[in-house]
C-alpha cells in the first residue's frame, strides 16, 4: 500500500526534502533490523530533527490511521524495528544530541538517536560511565535501548536500562507530548517509565531521555577460566553465587563460541569446552581480597587454567572475544541464528544436555554464550541456508530452546525483546488473561494501535472503548487483530 | 464489610462480586500505613491478604524467593536469612507491614542508594484486577523482557490497578560485615558539599544519609558492607574526607522514628538540592522539627508547617512532596502533565473505580 501524495508532501513539509525518502530503492535501507529473515518494505521513512517534528508526523499518521514504527540504529535481534506494510518508519538517528550533564546529581539528558557508547564516551574523563552495556553498544542508540530495555555483561550488578532511566519525554500515538517520571525519583503517580521502557516502541515514541549514571568503581579486575565442559563452569558460577559475591559480570562460552571468537579476532583464549569470563569491582582491597577467593572457586571447580588479565588492554582482549562472539560465528558457519532465553541459573547443566540432545537430533550445531550469573542463554543455531531445510530446521531448532526454557520457568528472551520473531510463542509463557491485561496498558497508551501495532503479541487486541465513529480498523480486516 | 481470603482465586470472587454491585473494594494486609495517600472517595468492603502468608519457594541458588502477598517482612527475611540471604530493602515497621503493602505502597529505606527500590527487585507479580482477572506477568527469573512490565506499574499503585496476591524478588546475599560511621556535619552547607563530595569519590557505600533537626547541625552517617579488609581500606579513605567515627548502627532507624511523627511528609529532591530544602524547612522556625534524607534525594521529614508550601517550593525544582500525616486534601502533590494517561490506565483496569477509589494521586 502507498501513501498517497497528498500526505507524503504533508510529510515532507514537516521534515523537509532531506528528511523524508519515499523512492523504493531509498525504502529498501529500513526493510529489516539485526534480524534480517523478516522483510517488509515501509510507505515512507521521515528522519525527522526535534520533537516538534517527531509530534506533527505523528499527528499526521493518528489523522489519517497510519501505523509507524519508530527506529534507531536497527540493530535489534527480534525484528522490534521491521516496518509495518503501508505504514511509515520513524528514524530517529538525527535526534543525536546530548542536551544535559549533571555531574553532582550523575545524571544526563540525551535525545533517542546517541549512540550508548557516546554517553559514556561524554562522561568519562569525570570518571562516570553509562552502565547498560549491549555487545552492540558502539552503534545502538539509547531509543532503542529504552524500547528493548537492553542489558549486557554488566546488568548483573548494575541492572537494565529500565534501572537507569528516570525520565521520558514521549510523542504519544495521538500526538500528544508527555513528561514521564521525574529527575527525581518517586514522582507522584504510577510509575509510566517503568512501564514505558521495555515497550518494544508499541506506546509511543521517546524524544528525550533522562538517564541514571554511575561513577567507576577504584578497581576493575577480570578473570578468565578455562574449564573442561560447561558443567563445570556452571558449578563454579554456583560456587560463586554461594559464597554470597555479586560480581559485575560472569559470562560464559562453550568450545564451539570460542573457537569462533578464536578465528575472528584471537582473544587468545585456552581451547576449552567451557571458558568463564569473571569481572569484579569496587574498592581495590574488597576486589584483591575477593579475586583471592574467586581463584579458589574456580580451582575447587576444575579450573586448569587461570588467568586475571594485568593491562587495560589484555582485559579489553578477554572482552573482545565476548562482545564479538556473535558476529564471529559468521567465520565458522554460512549463516546463523542469534537465540535469546532466560533459566534459572541452577537449571544450567540440565538444559546444556537437553540442547547438545536437540542439536544431535536436528544435525545443526549450537555454539552456546551465556550471561552466566542472570541465567541468559544465547544459543546461537549454525547453519547452511543453500541446504535445502536447514534454514527451517534451524528456526525450529531455536525455538524448541525456547520451549525448554519456559518449561524450566525461565523466559523466552532476557534482552533482545520478543519483536516479531517472539510474537507468537508468547502465548506458550503466558495466558490469555495475562496477555490481555498487559494489553490494557497499550489499549490506554494507543487506543487505535497505530505504534508499532504487530509486535510483542499473537494478536493485537483492538480496544473497546475507542473513541469515535465505530470504522473497522486495517488490522482487523487482515485478519490479524480482533475486538474484544 | 471485611473479608479474608484465602487465596488468588478467592480475592478473585470477592473481586468479580464487589464489582459487579458497585462496591468499592479497599485492601489492607498489615495496617501499617492505611493513612498514607487520600482517605478513599467511599466507604466499602476491606479486604485483607493477611491469610496469604506464605513463602512459596525460596529458590537460594538462584537468588529469588516467591512469597505471598500477605507475608510480613520480618518473617520473611528471617526465612531468607537462613541461606545467608535477604530482600536487600529496608521497609518500616517490618514486624506488621508486608510484601503486598510494601510492594503497593513503594516504600524504601536507606539501603536504596546501593541496591535501588521495590521495582528494581521485583522480577513477577500475580495480580487480580477488579472484573476477577487473575493476571501473572514477569517471572522468575532476574533477566526478562517478554511483555510489559506489569510488576513496575502495580509498584507504588496503591492498590488502585489490581491486587497482588504473590511476588517474585530478586535476592542479595547477606553482608558478611557492616560498619557504621558518623560525623557531626557542621553547617547545612557543609553537610551539602561534603555529600556531593562523598558521591562523587567512587566509593563503595551502601547507605549514606543526613540527620537534620531543629536547634541542631546536620550530622551524616556512612553504612559499610563487605569483607573486613575492603570495609576497612574504605574506612581509611572516607577519613581522608572528614573525620568520621564509628557509630551505632540504631541511627538507620531515624527514618521509622520520625515516620511515626503526627506531621509527616516524604519528599524527593535532586542531591544537589538537600542544602536548600533543608534550609527552607529551618525557614519554618518549628521548634520540634526532624528530617533525614539519604544520598538519594528521599527524605523524610516531621514538621509543623504549612506543607502545602514547601511542596509548591520544591515542585518548582523538579521535586515532589507526600503528605503521609495528617490527611488533608491532596497527599501526593502535581503528577504532572502524564495525569491524563494515568487516569487511561486506571480506567483499563478498573473502569468502575472499585480500587481504592481516589485514594492515589490525581485523585485516581
Amino acid at each position: 500500500m502507498n501513501l498517497n501524495s497528498e500526505v507524503l508532501c504533508e510529510l515532507r513539509s514537516i521534515v523537509g526534502g532531506r528528511g523524508l525518502f519515499s523512492a523504493p530503492e531509498d525504502l529498501r535501507t529500513y526493510e529489516c533490523d539485526g534480524l534480517t529473515n523478516f522483510r517488509v518494505v515501509p510507505s515512507a521513512v521521515v528522519l525527522p530533527e526535534t520533537t516538534e517534528q517527531v509530534q506533527a508526523v505523528v499527528r499526521v499518521c493518528h489523522r489519517e490511521r497510519i501505523a509507524f514504527v519508530a527506529r534507531g540504529s536497527g540493530t535489534g535481534l527480534s525484528g522490534g524495528a521491521l516496518p509495518i506494510a503501508g505504514g511509515i518508519v520513524i528514524g530517529l538517528a538525527r535526534m543525536n544530541r546530548i542536551l544535559e550533564v549533571d555531574l553532582p546529581n550523575a545524571r544526563v539528558v540525551v535525545e533517542p538517536g546517541v549512540i550508548n557508547l557516546d554517553v559514556t564516551a561524554r562522561i568519562s574523563p569525570a570518571g562516570y560511565f553509562y552502565a547498560p552495556d549491549p555487545s552492540s553498544q558502539s552503534v545502538c542508540s539509547i531509543g532503542g535501548n529504552v524500547a528493548e530495555n537492553s542489558g549486557g555483561a554488566h546488568c548483573l550488578k548494575y541492572g537494565f536500562t529500565t534501572t537507569h532511566v528516570l525520565a521520558l519525554e514521549v510523542v504519544l500515538p495521538d500526538g500528544t507530548l508527555v513528561h514521564l517520571g521525574n529527575k527525581t525519583l518517586d514522582a507522584p503517580g504510577y510509575d509510566l517509565p517503568g512501564i514505558f521502557v521495555g515497550s518494544e516502541g508499541t506506546l509511543g515514541v521517546a524524544t528525550k531521555i533522562t538517564l541514571r549514571i554511575v561513577k567507576r568503581p577504584e578497581c576493575v579486575q577480570t578473570l578468565l577460566a578455562a574449564f573442561h565442559s560447561t558443567t563445570e563452569a556452571g558449578a563454579a558460577v554456583s560456587g560463586i553465587i554461594a559464597a554470597g559475591m555479586l560480581p559485575a559480570a560472569i559470562e560464559m562460552m562453550d568450545n564451539l563460541a570460542i573457537q569462533a571468537a578464536e578465528a575472528a579476532v584471537h582473544a587468545n583464549y585456552p581451547n576449552c569446552g567451557g571458558l568463564l569470563l569473571v569481572e569484579l569491582d569496587g574498592p581495590a582491597a574488597e576486589v584483591l581480597a575477593r579475586m583471592k577467593h574467586l581463584d579458589e572457586i574456580c580451582r575447587g571447580n576444575g579450573a586448569w587454567e587461570i588467568r586475571v588479565a594485568q593491562t587495560e588492554g589484555e582485559r579489553a582482549l578477554f572482552w573482545k572475544g565476548r562482545k564479538a562472539a556473535f558476529a564471529s560465528v559468521g567465520r565458522i558457519s554460512p549463516n546463523y541464528i542469534v537465540q535469546d532465553g532466560v533459566i534459572p541459573r541452577t537449571a544450567l547443566p540440565d538444559v546444556m544436555t537437553e540442547i547438545a540432545r536437540l542439536s544431535g537430533a536436528a544435525g545443526l550445531r549450537v555454539a552456546n554464550v551465556f550471561h552466566a550469573g542472570d541465567g541468559n542463554l544465547h544459543p546461537l543455531v549454525l547453519y547452511d541456508r543453500r541446504i535445502a531445510g536447514q534454514e527451517s530446521a534451524a528456526e525450529a531448532l531455536s525455538f524448541q530452546i525456547l520451549e525448554l526454557c519456559i518449561e524450566k520457568g525461565g523466559s523466552i528472551t532476557g534482552e533482545h525483546g520478543v519483536g516479531e520473531e517472539k510474537k507468537n510463542i508468547m502465548s506458550k509463557m503466558y495466558a490469555e488473561p495475562d496477555l490481555d491485561t498487559m494489553q490494557r496498558v497499550r489499549c490506554a497508551f494507543d487506543p487505535w494501535l497505530l505504534s508499532n501495532p504487530t509486535k510483542v503479541f499473537p494478536r493485537p487486541r483492538l480496544c473497546g472503548d475507542q473513541p469515535g465513529e465505530y470504522a473497522p480498523h486495517p488490522l482487523e480486516i487482515a485478519g490479524v487483530a480482533e475486538r474484544f | 464489610m471485611h473479608a479474608e481470603p484465602a487465596n488468588a482465586e478467592e480475592v478473585a470472587t470477592l473481586l468479580r462480586d464487589a464489582d459487579g454491585r458497585g462496591l468499592a473494594v479497599l485492601p489492607r494486609a498489615g495496617g501499617t500505613k492505611l493513612d498514607w495517600g487520600n482517605p478513599p472517595a467511599r466507604a466499602g468492603v476491606t479486604l485483607s491478604l493477611a491469610r496469604l502468608n506464605r513463602i512459596l519457594e525460596h529458590a537460594w541458588a538462584d537468588l529469588t524467593v516467591t512469597v505471598e502477598a500477605g507475608c510480613t517482612m520480618a518473617a520473611l527475611q528471617q526465612a531468607l536469612a537462613q541461606h545467608g540471604q535477604r530482600l536487600a530493602i529496608d521497609v518500616l515497621w517490618p514486624e506488621r507491614a508486608t510484601v503486598g503493602g510494601v510492594l503497593s505502597c513503594n516504600d524504601s529505606g536507606v539501603l536504596r542508594l546501593a541496591y535501588g527500590s521495590l521495582r528494581d527487585l521485583v522480577i513477577g507479580i500475580t495480580l487480580v484486577l477488579a472484573d476477577g482477572t487473575i493476571a501473572r506477568s514477569g517471572g522468575k527469573v532476574v533477566k526478562n523482557v517478554a511483555g510489559y512490565d506489569l510488576p513496575k506499574l502495580a509498584t507504588g499503585a496503591m492498590g488502585t490497578l489490581g491486587i497482588i496476591t504473590q511476588a517474585t524478588f530478586r535476592l542479595h546475599p547477606l553482608p558478611r560485615h557492616t560498619l557504621t560511621l558518623s560525623l557531626p556535619a557542621g553547617t547545612i552547607e557543609t553537610a551539602q558539599a561534603l555529600l556531593l563530595e562523598m558521591q562523587r569519590a567512587g566509593l563503595a557505600h551502601t547507605a549514606l544519609q543526613l540527620r537534620c533537626a531543629a536547634n541542631a547541625g546536620p550530622h551524616m552517617d556512612i553504612l559499610l558492607e563487605g569483607t573486613e579488609a575492603g570495609m576497612a581500606s574504605q574506612a581509611s579513605r572516607i577519613q581522608g574526607f572528614a573525620p568520621f567515627v564509628e557509630g551505632s548502627a540504631a541511627i538507620w532507624g531515624t527514618r521509622e522514628e520520625i515516620a511515626g511523627s503526627s506531621n509527616v511528609a516524604k519528599f524527593s529532591v535532586l542531591p544537589s538540592q538537600i542544602g536548600n530544602t533543608i534550609a527552607a524547612v529551618e525557614r519554618f522556625h518549628d521548634p520540634h522539627w526532624r528530617a533525614v534524607v539519604q544520598a538519594t534525594g528521599i527524605g523524610w521529614l516531621a514538621l509543623s508547617a504549612p506543607l502545602m508550601e514547601l511542596r509548591s517550593q520544591l515542585e518548582r525544582e523538579g521535586g515532589s512532596l507526600m503528605i503521609l500525616r495528617p490527611p488533608g486534601t491532596d497527599a501526593w502533590g502535581n503528577p504532572g502533565d502524564s495525569l491524563a494517561l494515568m487516569r487511561a490506565l486506571k480506567r483499563q483496569f478498573d473502569p468502575k473505580g472499585t480500587l481504592n477509589p481516589g485514594r492515589f494521586a490525581g485523585g485516581i
